[in-house]
Formats: structure tokens, C-alpha cells, sequence
């Protein structure tokens, strides 16, 4: 009558594995306890039923150091529970130095899927067994959740910031990702199919059909929209130079130091007076509605590829924005 | 000697509907409120029984995901904020808080009466809301989904819930001021039975927690309305306040709702062992433990939401230590059968029930509070499984046995003890069937709120729904003999269990001024060793 029945979710990453010895060792150690308190219940109910001839029990008053035991071995054992755990989370969400990043925007109800080599993806994510993956999520709408129970990786996907976790995949096959954050109507329906592949299939996968890479995307939109009209790394530039910016500090008029990670990048183009440069003047308009929070990331991209002397001349027929504002003396 | 009805009581001083819904006495109050709790928990179990027959197919095709989703926020809703928070104090705490100290009446009787009209119009609006174009942000009403998303009808249900939630806190005040002022003579502290102790902590929370979720829901109300940003990250909010600002009250709620069952436990354990409460202090104590560290716990909602690591490492330190109260008490209540004169009527096979699901309920939220785990089984099956065993297998469990200990109080009547039985037993069969299938469906990764999921968890979905309809008759079988009872129970006499608390020792039911003189106090709450103790009226 059903077509398959699971007991068990496949162990697919390295810490599906971590995550269900967990599992066995509460279930173990939890199990023992509730079946005591079970059996005991049993007992004593059996034992101590009422007959005909039961006499009235006596009075038993409390006894400090067994009350003190059953307090401080539970609290013990809770310790323990709690580091081993710590533990697992910790490594689950603090990723290793050679992770790629995958980013992956969450609107109602689909997964968008972008990999640094350029290949985009809608409610699949394809990734080689045995390489680290950083997810960085972000939503367009409401709060959804990403969650891939092979992997046993769960992450919820806000909107307006980046969140993150990371996996590393060790068997191939196909896995259901979910959103797990109910997120309207079709909040069922936003599922997808995670494929993991030998690394050989993988490296064939990534060049079908990909336009090029995440940060050459980047480019074109940093062109597109302008960006190099004032952030143009020359003496005309209006605004700061983003050679060499992604994750170094920036110094804020207000006398304040950011680093220059991705929601940094992000708020600065969506809410471009909320944090201003040191030295330069909040001139820039926004592109909320503009830029979509793909072409974000893709922006991202492009900036940690940006090194020294690599911005783009400008190109001389884009007329600078009609008001423009005068240039900054410094 | 025949026991009967005495001639004059609560129930048959005054007679007509206005002498009801004028009525200042506290007994009266009381059953005001349990029609309409009980009306709310079959409203709320229509409304999920729905969602079950839904689930047993994949493609739950029964309903449409639209109307799947405001069926269980109707659930969730109903049962959280109209049934589970207000039951036990609103119900038996309003009937038997007076009595159990020797008081005539509640501190302030009108303030009693008016929490019951906010009640049912917070009640009354809410569920006007859900049912004429319904609600599907789930009773969690989750930022910006509520806020900017939904295209239900948000704002009149929230009003309905502000305004339920003054009705509890002024249902906190009012028992804090009568645990203080209206004592019996001889009534210390250390004599209160626990269930005034629970019935006690639950009111502050009531008064310290309440008001935030109140406050949430209104700057939930002002965005929905006028576009103001609170938390919505379009309008400059934040996504992540509302929720700190949500589970702020309600993980407290979560022990508000559990307390008073475990005070119920204590009472009838005691009665039905022949035993003084083993470790009546450390109960006692624990039960403050518990509403203290409640506060502080908060966050281990929000594991994977996004909030900083070293903070989800405090939060989920403080839910184990959270765990250590509950089971000091767990502990104590199997201590208590120890050497007992155990008989096994109704209320006592509810609360051996719950004492068994509780204990699986808590020993299950020791895996949601190890970070490791609940990064996996966050808003999957398992953590309904798991609230499910806390807020049905105990709770629910735990205002069964209490509503069977005082119903002949409350009547004056037996109800039958077969059909009693055999309907504790149901209960307890047919909630294990549902909620066991969801813990192994859960870890395999079903996400909650879904309605249709693949094909390979359907076998678990069905033997919950299997399970549900065990327990939805074991639900509806009291709703029949109690009310039965009522009309043509037998006279139960004022002390059917031979029960050593001050509200046995008056008349059942008791006269409108609950104790023809005033009692006076000489022994602790559960001093069953001594022969007197019981036969005082």
C-alpha cells in the first residue's frame, strides 16, 4: 500500500554522522531514565495497591540528600548533554577556510541557486561529495528556512541580512531540501532537490551551459548600473574606492569601523546614508527596487575578485547622474 | 447514613440566566468559564482533526494549502490562547483557590467577572476573525509574513488575542491578592497545598510575562496598519525582535500552562497514595525555580534562526537547567507512591498518565535543548511531537485528573467510574499512538505545516491520524458522562475521597459563601497519617 516507508534520514555530510550519535547517546541515556521512572511508577503502583488489610501509611517526610541527589546527577548529566552538543553546532555553523560560498536567495516560494563559477540554479543545488560548501542566504520576502535533513544542516533565511551555514557532502544521491519556516500558501511546495555528485560529474555539471563566472556577472552589473560613474578610482571618483575592500575594516564618519562583509555591501547599496565613509559625502541614491538581491550577490562577487588597479575606466559616454552633486575636495 | 444534595448551594440559590452572567461567585465564574474553554478545545479539535484527515494522503488533497494553513493556525490559536493558557487557573483555580484556603471569594469578585466577559470577547472577535476569512500566519505570527505578507485577517485576531490576555492578567492579580490577604486563620505559607503554590507562581507570570506579547502584538498591529518599521527589513525593522519579543512570553506560557497540572498532580498523587507529598518543600520551591528560569530560556526558539552562537550556548545552558525543577518533581510525585495505599480511581489514572507523558515530554526537550540536535529536528514533526507530549500528554492529562478530582466538589455528583476509566485509558493509549509516529517522522525530516509531503513519510502520518481518532473519542467520552453526571450522578457527598484539603470540608456543592464558619488551620495540606485530618466537615 506505501510506497516506501523511512525510519531514518540518510546520513549524507560529515555531520550527519556527529548529529546522530547525539541522537543515539540521549535516546540511550534518556531512554534509561524514563523507562526507570516508568517501571518504577509500575512497581510501586503494584506493590503498594490498597487491599483490603492495608494499614494507613505512615508519614514519610523528605530526605535532604536524596532530594540533593536526584537535583545534581540530572544537572550533571545535562552538562555533558549540553557540551557535546555545543560542540556539533558550533562546527556546524563555523565553516572551514576552504569552504566555497554558495549564495542562495529565498523568495515565496522557490530557492535560487548562485555558484561562484556562474551556474544558477532554481530549487536545486548540485554539489560534489567531499568539498566545503558556505551557504550565504538571504530572502527576498518573509523569514523561510533551509533545511536539508540528509545533511542535517538547518539555517533560517532572513530577509534584509546574510545568514550561513555550512556542509561538506560525503555520499552521492538525491536529498530533499525544505523550507522548514512556514512561509504562506505554498510553504509546502517551496521544496527542492539537493544532488550530490562524484567530484568528475560535478566539474562536467559546472561547465554545461554556464555563462561565466558569479564575478564576471558581477561586472556586468557593476557596469550596468552605473557604479563606476562615481566609484571610479580616479580623481573624479565621487565616492570610495572597492579595490581590495571585501573584509577590511572601513572608517565611518561617525567614528565607527565595519567590516566590509556582505551585509555591509548590501546596506550599502540598498540604504546607502546608513553608514558613511569617512572623508566622503552620503551622495549616493538608492537601489532598493533596482538591484535585485541576486545581482547583489553577483556585485559581491565581483568585489572579492576586485583587487588593486583592476576597477574599469570609466566609460566616458555614461552621463553622470543629472544632480550631481559637487565634488568631493578631499 | 445517605448522602445527598445539599438543599441549599451555589448552584440553586438564585436560578435564572441573569443570576449567571451577574454572578460574583467565584464557583459560578468558574463554570462560565469551563463551557466556554470546552467549547474551545472541540473548536480546536474540530479544526486539527481536518488537518489529520489532510495528512493521510502526500498530496493532502482534502483541503487547499490555503485554507490547510488557516485550519492549523486555528488549531494552534484556539488551543494555546483559548484553551491550554487560561483552563486550569481560570477553571479549577477559580473554583477551588477560595476553598482550598478558606476563603469566602476571590479578593475582587467583579474584577473575576469582568475577566470572563474580556474573555469571551477576546474569544468571540478572534474567532469571528478566523472563521469569516480566516488567519494563516500560525499562532506564532512570525514577522514579516504577518506583518506584510498575509492577506488574511490579521488585525481583528490579534485584537481578540491583546484582549484575552488582559483578561488573564487580571485573573494573575486577582489570585496574587487573594493568596496574600484572604488565608484562613492557621494558613502559613508552608501549609498552602501545592496547587495554590502553582496556581500562585502562574499568576506572576501571568503579570510579568503577559503584557510583552501584548505589547508585540500591538507593534505587530501599528506595521500591519500604517506601514511603520518594526520589523520588517523593507521598512527598516528587524525580523528577529518580534520573535525574541513573542517567545519572551511564550515560553513562559509554555510553563504556565504545565504548572497548575503538576500543582493538580500534587494534590491527587497524595490523596490517592494515603501520603503526605514526599519532599513538599522542594516541590514547593521548585515550582518558583521553574517560573524564574522560564524567563530566561527564551531563545532556544531561535537555534537556527540566526542568532549569534554564544548566545544560543547561554540559552541552551539555562533550557537544561530549566529541565532540573521539573524533574526534582517528577522525582518526588513517584517518591510519594512509595509505602503509599495506592487505589486507582479516574483522577488517579489521569495523573499516573501524566506523569508518564510528561516525563517523555521533558526527557524529549532535553534533545531540543542540546544545540547539536535541535539544529537538525528545528520545525520538523519532532518538536510538535514534542510540545504535544508537554501541552496534551501533560497538561491536558493534568486538568483531566483534576477536573475528575473536583467534579463531585464542583456538582455535588459522581460520574460513572467505568466509563471514567476506561476513558483515562483511551486517552492515554490514543496519545501515544498519535505522537510516537511524529517523533520518528520528525528526525526523518518532516517539516511542520506542511500539507503534502513525499510518499515516504506517509505510513507515519496515517498511524497518527489512526491515533487521533483513538484519541478524539477519548476526549469526547467525558464531555458525555461528566455532563450526564451533572443531571444524574449519584450524590457524591462533601469528601468522596476522603481528601484532606480545607475544600472538603464543606458541603458538595459548597453554600454560595463557600464554608458556614470560617475554618481554622492546624496541620499541612497532606497530613493523611492523621485520621482526623480526613473526616473534619
Amino acid at each position: 500500500m506505501f510506497a516506501q516507508v523511512i525510519w531514518f534520514p540518510s546520513q549524507a555530510s560529515t555531520t550527519a554522522a556527529r548529529v546522530d550519535q547525539l541522537l543515539y547517546l540521549l535516546t540511550t541515556v534518556c531512554g534509561i531514565v524514563g523507562l526507570g521512572v516508568a517501571v518504577v511508577l509500575i512497581y510501586f503502583s503494584v506493590r503498594y495497591r490498597r487491599r483490603r488489610n492495608t494499614p494507613t501509611p505512615a508519614e514519610m517526610r523528605g530526605n535532604t540528600p536524596l532530594e540533593l541527589t536526584w537535583t545534581i546527577t540530572p544537572m550533571l548529566i545535562f552538562i555533558v548533554f549540553f557540551v557535546l552538543g555545543a560542540i556539533v553546532y558550533f562546527d556546524a555553523y563555523r565553516p572551514p577556510d576552504d569552504a566555497t560560498e554558495i549564495y542562495v536567495v529565498a523568495k515565496q516560494w522557490m530557492w535560487k541557486v548562485q555558484h561562484p563559477e556562474g551556474q544558477r540554479e532554481i530549487n536545486e543545488l548540485h554539489v560534489p561529495v567531499g568539498q566545503s560548501f558556505k551557504l550565504m542566504l538571504t530572502s527576498e520576502d518573509v523569514i523561510h528556512s533551509f533545511f536539508v535533513p540528509a545533511f542535517r544542516v538547518h539555517e533560517d533565511v532572513l530577509p534584509g541580512r546574510y545568514s550561513s551555514v555550512w556542509f561538506k557532502a560525503t555520499q552521492p544521491g538525491q536529498y530533499h531540501l525544505f523550507c522548514s519556516q512556514y512561509c504562506g500558501t505554498n510553504h509546502a511546495g517551496m521544496v527542492g532537490t539537493v544532488t550530490v555528485m562524484e567530484p568528475a560529474d560535478y566539474e562536467r555539471w559546472l561547465h554545461l551551459n554556464a555563462e561565466g563566472s558569479m564575478a564576471l556577472e558581477g561586472r556586468k552589473v557593476f557596469l550596468k548600473y552605473r557604479c563606476i560613474s562615481c566609484h571610479s578610482a580616479d580623481e573624479n571618483a565621487r565616492a570610495p574606492v572597492l579595490e581590495d575592500l571585501y573584509m577590511r575594516p572601513v572608517h565611518l564618519r561617525d567614528g565607527a569601523t565595519v567590516i566590509a562583509d556582505d551585509d555591509y555591501i548590501r546596506e550599502s547599496i540598498y540604504d546607502p546614508g546608513k553608514k558613511i565613509v569617512l572623508g566622503w559625502d552620503n551622495l549616493m541614491p538608492t537601489f532598493r527596487g533596482q538591484v535585485s538581491p541576486e545581482e547583489i550577490n553577483q556585485l559581491i562577487a565581483y568585489l572579492k575578485s576586485l583587487h588593486r588597479g583592476e576597477t574599469p575606466q570609466r566609460v566616458e559616454e555614461f552621463t553622470p547622474p543629472v544632480a550631481t552633486p559637487p565634488i568631493n575636495t578631499k | 447514613m445517605s448522602i445527598a444534595i445539599p438543599r441549599e448551594n451555589y448552584l440553586n440559590t438564585t436560578t435564572g440566566v441573569m443570576s449567571w452572567l451577574l454572578t460574583k461567585d467565584h464557583k459560578r465564574i468558574a463554570l462560565l468559564y469551563l463551557i466556554t474553554v470546552t467549547l474551545m478545545f472541540f473548536l480546536g479539535g474540530v479544526a486539527i482533526t481536518i488537518v489529520r484527515l489532510n495528512l493521510m494522503t502526500p498530496d493532502g488533497t482534502l483541503v487547499s494549502a490555503d485554507t490547510y494553513n488557516k485550519l492549523f493556525t486555528m488549531h494552534g490559536v484556539i488551543m494555546v490562547f483559548f484553551f491550554l493558557v487560561p483552563v486550569v487557573p481560570t477553571v479549577l483555580g477559580n473554583f477551588m483557590l477560595p476553598l482550598m484556603i478558606g476563603a469566602k471569594d476571590l479578593a475582587f469578585p467583579r474584577l473575576n467577572l469582568a475577566s470572563w466577559y474580556l474573555f469571551v470577547l477576546g474569544g468571540v472577535w478572534s474567532l469571528y476573525a478566523m472563521l469569516a476569512g480566516g488567519l494563516d500566519t500560525g499562532w506564532t505570527f512570525y514577522t514579516p509574513y504577518t506583518t506584510s505578507s498575509s492577506h488574511s485577517n490579521v488585525i481583528p485576531a490579534l485584537i481578540g488575542i491583546v484582549i484575552v490576555g488582559f483578561s488573564s492578567i487580571l485573573t494573575g492579580l486577582n489570585f496574587i491578592v487573594t493568596v496574600h490577604r484572604l488565608r484562613a486563620p492557621g494558613l502559613t505559607w508552608w501549609r498552602l497545598p501545592i496547587f495554590v503554590w502553582t496556581i500562585y507562581a502562574t499568576s506572576f507570570m501571568f503579570i510579568l510575562a503577559l503584557p510583552t506579547l501584548t505589547m508585540a502584538l500591538i507593534l505587530e498591529i501599528v506595521e500591519r496598519l500604517w506601514g511603520i518599521g518594526i520589523f520588517d527589513p523593507a521598512l527598516g525593522g528587524d525580523p528577529l525582535l518580534f520573535q525574541h519579543l513573542f517567545w519572551f512570553y511564550s515560553h513562559p506560557a509554555v510553563y504556565i500552562m504545565i504548572l497548575p497540572g503538576m500543582g493538580i498532580v500534587s494534590e491527587v498523587i497524595p490523596c490517592f497514595s494515603r501520603k503526605n507529598l514526599y519532599g513538599y518543600t522542594f516541590v514547593a520551591l521548585s515550582s518558583f525555580g521553574i517560573a524564574t528560569l522560564s524567563f530566561l530560556v527564551w531563545a532556544h526558539h531561535m537555534f537556527v534562526a540566526g542568532i549569534s552562537l554564544y548566545a544560543a550556548m547561554i540559552f541552551s545552558f539555562l533550557s537544561y537547567l530549566v529541565a532540573v525543577p521539573s524533574a526534582i518533581k517528577v522525582f518526588n510525585w513517584t517518591a510519594t507512591l512509595y509505602k503509599g495505599s495506592i487505589s486507582f480511581e479516574a483522577p488517579m489514572l489521569y495523573a499516573l498518565g501524566f506523569v508518564c507523558l510528561f516525563t517523555a515530554g521533558g526527557l524529549t526537550g532535553l534533545f531540543l535543548a542540546c544545540l547539536g540536535m535541535d539544529m537538525h529536528v528545528h520545525d520538523t514533526y519532532f518538536i510538535v511531537a514534542h510540545f504535544h507530549f508537554i501541552m496534551v500528554g501533560g497538561m491536558v492529562m493534568a486538568y483531566m485528573s483534576g477536573l475528575h478530582y473536583w467534579w463531585p466538589k464542583m456538582t455535588g455528583r459522581m460520574y460513572s467510574e467505568w466509563w471514567s476509566k476506561l476513558s483515562a485509558i483511551i486517552i492515554f493509549i490514543g496519545f501515544f499512538l498519535t505522537f510516537v509516529p511524529q517523533f520518528i517522522v520528525g528526525y526523518a525530516g518532516m517539516p511542520r505545516r506542511y500539507n503534502h509531503y513525499p510518499p515516504e513519510f506517509q505510513v507515519w502520518n496515517v498511524m497518527s491520524s489512526a491515533g487521533a481518532s483513538i484519541l478524539g473519542v477519548g476526549y469526547i467520552l467525558p464531555l458525555c458522562y461528566l455532563t450526564l453526571s451533572f443531571w444524574y450522578g449519584k450524590p457524591a457527598g462533601p469528601n468522596p475521597w476522603r481528601a484532606t484539603g480545607l475544600e472538603w470540608q464543606t458541603p458538595s456543592p459548597p453554600p454560595t459563601e463557600n464554608f458556614e464558619v470560617t475554618p481554622v488551620v492546624v496541620r499541612g495540606p497532606y497530613e493523611y497519617h492523621v485520621e482526623k485530618a480526613q473526616n473534619e466537615v
